[in-house]
């Protein structure tokens, strides 16, 4: 079942310049979509016009064929998507635990057991959670940016460059919890540079680049493709 | 009223008007086309004018020494007391600019509004450098030999005008110049301005110097007008604010609209004194605050509905693109 | 010098109440606001307008409390004008502010419509109650008590510093206990990602200005209560309020609260070697200073 599908998006931060032109990317439900491509290509843009970050100047978003489109990110988020962006993806001043909350702001309910299963899902956040977020390293940045989207028990989980800045072993930690975060239900569009893993979690992959589709196919048979190793996984 | 009446009137409500827009054509170098927030216009007023006072006058001798109080006095023609406001206005400006030109917007505002509230706390207090709150009277007026006094206003009409029309034709070939094009491209976009490689500290103190200068020429112009100044005249109100008003409602990056904007203004502040007739008894003595009140509540809609002013911005800058 | 110092920390904590308010505002909606000064007269006269009217129409007695000058009126003045002028300063920004910020407008616009802004405030007050000083108690006396270490100090004195802290405290609890608290600190770090994260930011900003509002009629009532009212008492304030906020960096409440005392102090020492209508240059001075040396302020950080 398609969970989340942008259609025909042609979107960009002025009215003159398009970034991105006649896009179309489909979620299935329960999947992992990765969306490769040079530097410039438009995929974070892409995530901000899904989220309502950006109004597309044409096109159409719709979350299981609810038009979503123009919608703002706070009622996005109330919709069940939610959106980790690439930099300044933590509140500095606020602890781990106010963090967490923050991502919890629209929940009405009682969210201390999502809390728990968020310190389980990333136990050294449990460990630090009166620690004040702007004095974390980049790894545990991206953990706690990870884990207030995942507050809101989102059905959608849009990740733009999770592994940006990082170490490369703790790039592999943050994959790895990627995929368990995606065993739990969750479905998710990964923006990354980073082409190689990103294909290699992916069910399905998109390649962008200069704001257009240039391929799209399940993530083996990109990795497979020997085109797409010359031009994006760096041979 | 008979007519001669009438006429005399409207010259001097013309000459005020022409002063001030002496003022709103300082301030659009600085805002209007630089962008700078110059909210301590008060202070270059005030500097302008008592600078051109005691050049003009002699230091007091005599009796009047118990009297009056005043740090030099030159006794020089009016000419080196305009010339002479604008030169001190303009090294004020150099002072105030090396501290605060490197500061965000609202800093510059901020800093610049106090330093207009420094000056007069200093000339109200320091009575060895302008008499204090007294303040200085008595000042010549130029040409004042030419013609018969009562009908002096009418010759110091032609004056303003004249220095007017001299600083409006001065800025525009200044703004059509490359020079004036740099000042445009830094209040549009003060970090692609830099990209391109000019010294933007640079030209936004040249831009503060010159509208300073001009105000400084303003503020002269003013002290021999009405002949005698004090801390009192240069308050935040009608010494800054109004001016702000007037480029505003004007057209702010519009010289012809700066020059309106002062004249437009001054009616309405002139002609709301009639209004005060209308009031009864018991507000009358309220007048100048209910008067000020609409002026206020006219930029807020200017500023939410019009922002542009009444004219807009100049569109043409460039002999090239016509 | 001691007394001088003492009555610093007291206009100090005045000037604090203001700063934090001014910082807070900053803080979230980076926007200068120099109408911020007259909230502190508006909370005055409307304080001013219940103790002399309204609550001697409803037949509250006007006595004092003991060796403090006011009573029961005040006591009820001082939350209900702090409720008006919060409501004061939400209506400014809806009505004023926010629409230039939609906009998209200059900063310099912005600034210039918060100082019409101040102006109309003023004038208004200029209209209703003309341009002489007013007491909230004309003609009491006002004597000073004398604690130990030779400390003279008014029992009014007491109170404001007393009402200061418990005002800061209230606020202190309230950014970081309550939800809303947590909200307006998120927004201030970052509005775009709590935006991202579902915060209501339209309310935080009403809320930051109500707080900032309430702060500074509480602020306003208080110089009323030790010294006078006048039309341009806000206006006075204006320059030590930036002075503080801007020392105790922008944003941060802690460092308005810490600004304040210092300018306050530094300027009634100013005193003891300058005349006392130059305590706004000094203030002034100070600002200049900071801008020069230090312009992220002592707490360094956010811009």
């Amino acid at each position: 079942m398609i969970i989340l599908e942008a259609k025909n998006i042609t979107a960009g931060y002025t009215t003159e310049v398009n970034i991105l032109t006649d896009v179309n990317v489909r979620l299935e439900s329960g999947q992992i979509v990765s969306v490769i491509g040079p530097n410039g290509a438009g995929k974070s843009t892409l995530l901000k016009t899904i989220f309502g970050i950006l109004k597309p100047a044409n096109g159409k978003i719709s979350l299981k064929n609810e038009d979503i489109t123009g919608l703002r990110p706070n009622k996005v988020a109330q919709k069940g998507i939610s959106y980790v962006p690439q930099v300044d993806n933590v509140f500095p001043s606020l602890t781990i635990q106010e963090n967490l909350e923050m991502g919890a702001f629209i929940r009405e309910d009682d969210y201390s057991q999502r809390l728990n299963e968020i310190y389980e899902l990333f136990p050294i956040l449990g460990e630090r959670r009166k620690q004040k977020a702007g004095q974390l390293s980049g790894g545990q940045r991206q953990m706690v940016a990870m884990g207030r989207a995942l507050m809101l028990d989102p059905q959608v989980l849009l990740l733009d460059e999770p592994s940006a800045g990082l170490a490369p072993n703790l790039v592999e930690m943050i994959f790895e919890k990627i995929i368990d975060i995606n065993k739990t239900g969750v479905s998710m569009i990964i923006v990354e540079q980073n082409a190689r893993e990103a294909l290699k979690m992916a069910d399905h992959g998109y390649v962008l680049a200069m704001g257009r589709n240039v391929l799209d196919d399940s993530g083996e048979a990109l990795l497979a493709n020997e085109e797409v190793g010359r031009l994006y996984l760096g041979g | 009223m008979e007519i001669g009446g009438i006429i005399a009137y409207l010259v001097s409500l013309a000459i005020m008007a022409g002063i001030y827009a002496v003022f709103a054509l300082g301030l659009n170098i600085q805002w209007g086309y630089t962008g700078l927030m110059n909210f301590g216009i008060a202070g270059f007023f005030c500097i302008g004018a008592y600078t051109s006072a005691m050049i003009t006058t002699p230091m007091p001798t005599g009796v009047y020494a118990k009297y009056v109080h005043q740090i030099f006095g030159l006794n020089l023609p009016f000419v080196f007391g305009l010339l002479g406001a604008a030169f001190v206005c303009g090294i004020l400006a150099l002072l105030i600019g090396i501290p605060t030109l490197k500061l965000r917007e609202d800093y510059l505002a901020i800093s610049t509004l106090g330093i207009a509230e420094t000056f007069r706390l200093i000339f109200n207090n320091e009575h060895w450098l302008a008499n204090g709150p007294r303040g200085l009277m008595g000042l010549p007026q130029p040409f004042q030999n030419w013609v018969d006094p009562k009908n002096y206003n009418y010759l110091y009409l032609v004056i303003i005008v004249m220095i007017v029309l001299i600083i409006y034709f001065l800025i525009e070939r200044g703004i059509r110049s490359p020079w004036g094009r740099v000042l445009r491209a830094i209040r549009e976009d003060e970090v692609s301005a830099s990209m391109s490689g000019k010294d933007i500290f640079n030209f936004k103190m040249q831009s503060l110097i010159f509208g300073a200068m001009i105000m400084g020429m303003g503020g002269a112009l003013y002290a021999h007008y009405t002949k005698a100044i004090s801390p009192d005249v240069f308050t935040p109100l009608y010494g800054t604010f109004i001016i702000w008003v007037m480029l505003i409602a004007g057209g702010s990056g519009n010289n012809k609209g700066a020059i309106l904007g002062a004249y437009v203004i001054w009616a309405i502040w002139i002609g709301t004194t009639f209004m005060t007739d209308l009031l009864p008894p018991a507000l009358k003595a309220r007048a100048p605050y209910i008067r000020f009140l609409l002026i206020g509540v006219m930029l807020e809609i200017i500023l939410l509905y019009r922002p542009e002013g009444l004219l807009g911005e100049e569109k043409k800058v460039s002999k090239l693109i016509g | 010098m001691l007394e001088l110092t003492v009555y610093g920390i007291v206009f100090g904590s005045i000037i604090s109440l203001g700063a934090i308010g001014l910082s807070l505002v900053y803080g979230i909606i980076r926007f200068a606001n120099f109408a911020h000064g007259d909230l502190m007269s508006t909370g005055a006269y409307v304080a001013l307008f219940m103790v002399t009217v309204v609550l001697g129409w409803m037949g509250i007695p006007d006595t004092n409390f003991g060796s403090l000058s006011f009573g029961w009126r005040m006591l009820i003045a001082l939350p209900v004008s702090m409720f008006v002028v919060a409501w004061v300063a939400i209506a400014l920004d809806r009505i004023l502010y926010r629409k230039l910020r939609v906009k998209g407008s200059h900063v310099g616009i912005m600034a210039m419509s918060s100082l019409g802004a101040a102006f109309i405030i003023r004038m208004i007050i200029l209209i209703v109650w003309g341009a002489d000083s007013l007491f909230y108690r004309p003609g009491i006396l006002r004597p000073a008590l004398e604690l130990p270490v030779g400390i003279k100090i008014r029992p009014d004195q007491i109170l404001i510093l007393v009402m200061v802290f418990v005002l800061v405290a209230l606020l202190h609890l309230f950014l970081q206990k309550t939800k809303l608290g947590k909200a307006m600190r998120a927004t201030s770090d970052n509005m775009e990602l709590a935006l991202v994260s579902g915060i209501d930011t339209e309310r935080v900003i009403i809320w930051t200005w109500g707080i900032g509002g309430a702060l500074a009629a509480a602020g306003g009532i208080l110089y009323g209560i030790d010294v006078q009212l006048h039309p341009y008492m806000g206006w006075n304030f204006l320059i030590p309020l930036f002075a503080a906020t801007i020392l105790g960096t922008i944003g941060n409440i802690y460092g308005a609260l810490v600004g304040g005392l210092v300018i306050g102090i530094a300027q009634q020492v100013s005193t003891a070697f300058l005349m006392p209508t130059y305590k706004p240059a000094v203030a002034f001075l100070f600002m200049i200073l900071i801008l020069l040396v230090r312009p992220k302020g002592i707490f360094g950080g956010k811009d």
